[in-house]
């Protein structure tokens, strides 16, 4: 019971928004909300919400990095991408038999974290930062997008898999649980919807951990002075580049479930646009906090895509807009500007009640 | 014994000699003020002494080991610690988080706490403790810097104009603190135009002139040097 209650301690701190009994209520009531659901809808729709989920994974990377790094990465596709095409080349070329899709997605993310790591360590070894950080990131994720587009010959391949250029590599296996008699095979509605609802809680619940604990300090005090933390004995660059490379793992994981979920993956989602979304759905939800980013990025994400179906053609005209709103009336985010003025006012009446 | 020695110490910034060849020698225990008009080096010899820059040539000793070539976070490990002359807190955080980030390294649990409450009542910030160091007053801060220098209880203290922008009573606090700090054992090497301050405190003082040792000596030696009253102390009283 004692170490349960310290575990939930940990899951609180300066570093997040949301606290105490009635967050928590909240936070179990949406989780059984999540987990009934499927049983109310059709599989179509639930496939669509996996969607949904997968992005928060590369939102949450950015989170990380940027909101409580510092450091604005406008690359993390580059990762996705990776990570991707890693999971296509390796399943393609193994099968899924003996649950060999569960390691190829770990194999894949660790590909993304293992690059991250010399990308990375050039990028904060060399001590570049800020806007050129950006600038490096962004760069090497519209070169990835390049060099995958012009690999339509035949002569790309690996083992068996082909590059396919354009339009991308598709028919990987989806991921695929050994069991006894029949093998489960997570297609992209209710089977995969419970395994990314749970890497979605989990990867959470665990970030709230990490952000609340004595390595999260350090990492917002990079960001708020680096000069200050190295004079506190930090070495800032470690830090930065342990930061960048969980962010990079997190960009992969979102890489590789969505290339299960559709079984396909494409240069274009380390293009431009892709790269310049998720920085839109963490912005308008909240950099700087978890549960404002995965809010933010739901609700951006349903918008964008109810835009993109029923409304017009301009669903990316109005995620600009979005954006520059964001800046002008809520720097930190609108869901966290709502989550921090309902917080003031549930503060307010607890003071008048007591 | 000597815990900081720079020999020779040279650093360009172009064609501009900022630091000429400095020799300067601290002594373990001791206070020492290091006084010069603008521009003469001072806040560019912390930062050789901090690995922020690295100097051309010459050496930096450290309780007898060259630092010369190390990081600033190695040299912090060593024992070094600095209050810069702009408050260098983490404006975003609250005061009580500064200070955790400051001695989570040393501390856990309810040790931590209990240290963190120890400072806060040394430092008289304990009914500012869950506000943003961002909205403190600039005395306020340099206070908390201190507080977040001296928490890694280090054997070197540099302390960067920790009096500017303070009250004379403010500074006769500060400088209470440092004899405090420094009767614990603790060595400091402060820059310092305020010469109340330094009157207050220091064993000796060194004059940096065009990145030069332009003369040492104790504070009474200094006031009648009348080379230093030209350069500095004649301006300062004029």
């Amino acid at each position: 019971m004692t170490g349960f209650l310290s575990l939930f301690r940990r899951l609180e701190g300066p570093q997040t928004v949301g606290r105490g009994p009635g967050f928590w209520s909240l936070f179990a009531l949406v989780l059984a909300v999540a987990l009934a659901y499927p049983l109310f809808s059709d599989g179509y729709t639930v496939g669509n919400t996996v969607y949904f989920f997968v992005w928060v994974f590369i939102a949450l990377s950015l989170c990380v990095i940027w909101g409580y790094g510092g450091s604005l990465s406008f690359g993390q596709t580059a990762f996705f991408g990776i990570a991707g095409y890693g999971y296509g080349v390796l399943t393609i070329n193994f099968g899924s038999a003996y649950g060999f899709t569960l390691l190829a997605l770990v194999i894949a993310v660790a590909i993304a974290a293992l690059v991250a790591v010399l990308l990375g360590y050039f990028m904060f070894f060399g001590r570049i930062a800020g806007v050129f950080l950006g600038i490096v990131t962004l760069a090497v994720t519209l070169m990835l997008e390049r060099f995958m587009a012009q690999t339509a010959g035949p002569e790309w391949h690996i083992g068996s898999a082909r590059l396919n250029g354009f339009n991308g590599m598709s028919a990987m296996p989806p991921l695929t649980i050994p069991w006894p008699g029949e093998p489960i095979v997570l297609f992209a509605d209710v089977g995969l919807y419970y395994l990314v609802l749970g890497l979605l809680v989990f990867v959470y619940l665990a970030l709230r951990i990490l952000m609340n604990s004595s390595f999260g300090n350090i990492i917002v005090a990079i960001r708020e002075n680096p000069e200050r933390a190295e004079m506190l004995g930090y070495d800032v660059r470690k830090y930065q580049l342990i930061t960048f490379v969980i962010g990079a793992a997190l960009a992969g994981l979102s890489g590789v479930l969505y290339t299960v979920w559709g079984q396909y993956i494409t240069p274009s989602s380390m293009g431009m646009t892709a790269a310049a979304l998720p920085l839109i759905w963490v912005a308008v939800g909240g950099r700087s906090d978890l549960t404002s980013t995965v809010i933010g990025t739901l609700v951006v994400l349903a918008a964008f895509q109810a835009l993109t179906i029923y409304g017009s053609q301009y669903a990316l005209v109005f995620m600009g807009v979005l954006l520059v709103l964001t800046v002008l009336i809520a720097p930190n985010g609108l869901v966290l500007g709502v989550m921090n003025w309902l917080g003031r006012i549930a503060t307010r009446l607890t003071q008048r009640a007591g | 014994m000597s815990l900081l020695e720079l020999r020779k110490l040279n650093k360009h910034f172009g064609g501009l000699h900022v630091t000429n060849s400095v020799d300067l020698t601290l002594r373990a225990g001791e206070i020492h003020c290091l006084i010069g008009p603008n521009g003469a080096g001072k806040s560019t010899l912390f930062r050789l002494i901090l690995g922020e820059h690295h100097p051309g040539s010459g050496d930096i000793l450290f309780a007898g080991e060259n630092i010369t070539a190390l990081k600033s976070f190695a040299r912090i490990h060593r024992g070094l610690s600095v209050k810069f002359q702009v408050p260098g807190v983490f404006k975003g955080l609250s005061v009580r988080q500064n200070l955790e980030i400051a001695l989570q390294s040393r501390h856990r649990g309810a040790e931590l706490d209990a240290e963190i409450g120890r400072l806060l009542a040394f430092l008289g910030l304990e009914s500012e403790q869950t506000q943003t160091a961002g909205n403190l007053s600039h005395g306020q801060k340099q206070w908390l810097e201190i507080g977040m220098a001296i928490s890694l209880k280090p054997r070197l203290l540099l302390l960067d104009e920790p009096t500017a922008g303070m009250s004379p009573e403010e500074t006769h606090m500060t400088g209470e603190m440092v004899q405090r700090l420094n009767a614990d054992g603790m060595t400091v090497l402060a820059i310092e135009h305020d010469m109340a301050f330094v009157r207050q405190v220091a064993h000796r003082v060194t004059v940096l002139h065009l990145g030069q040792v332009f003369a040492q000596g104790s504070i009474d030696e200094i006031v009648a040097d009348e080379r230093v009253a030209a350069i500095y102390l004649g301006q300062a009283h004029a």
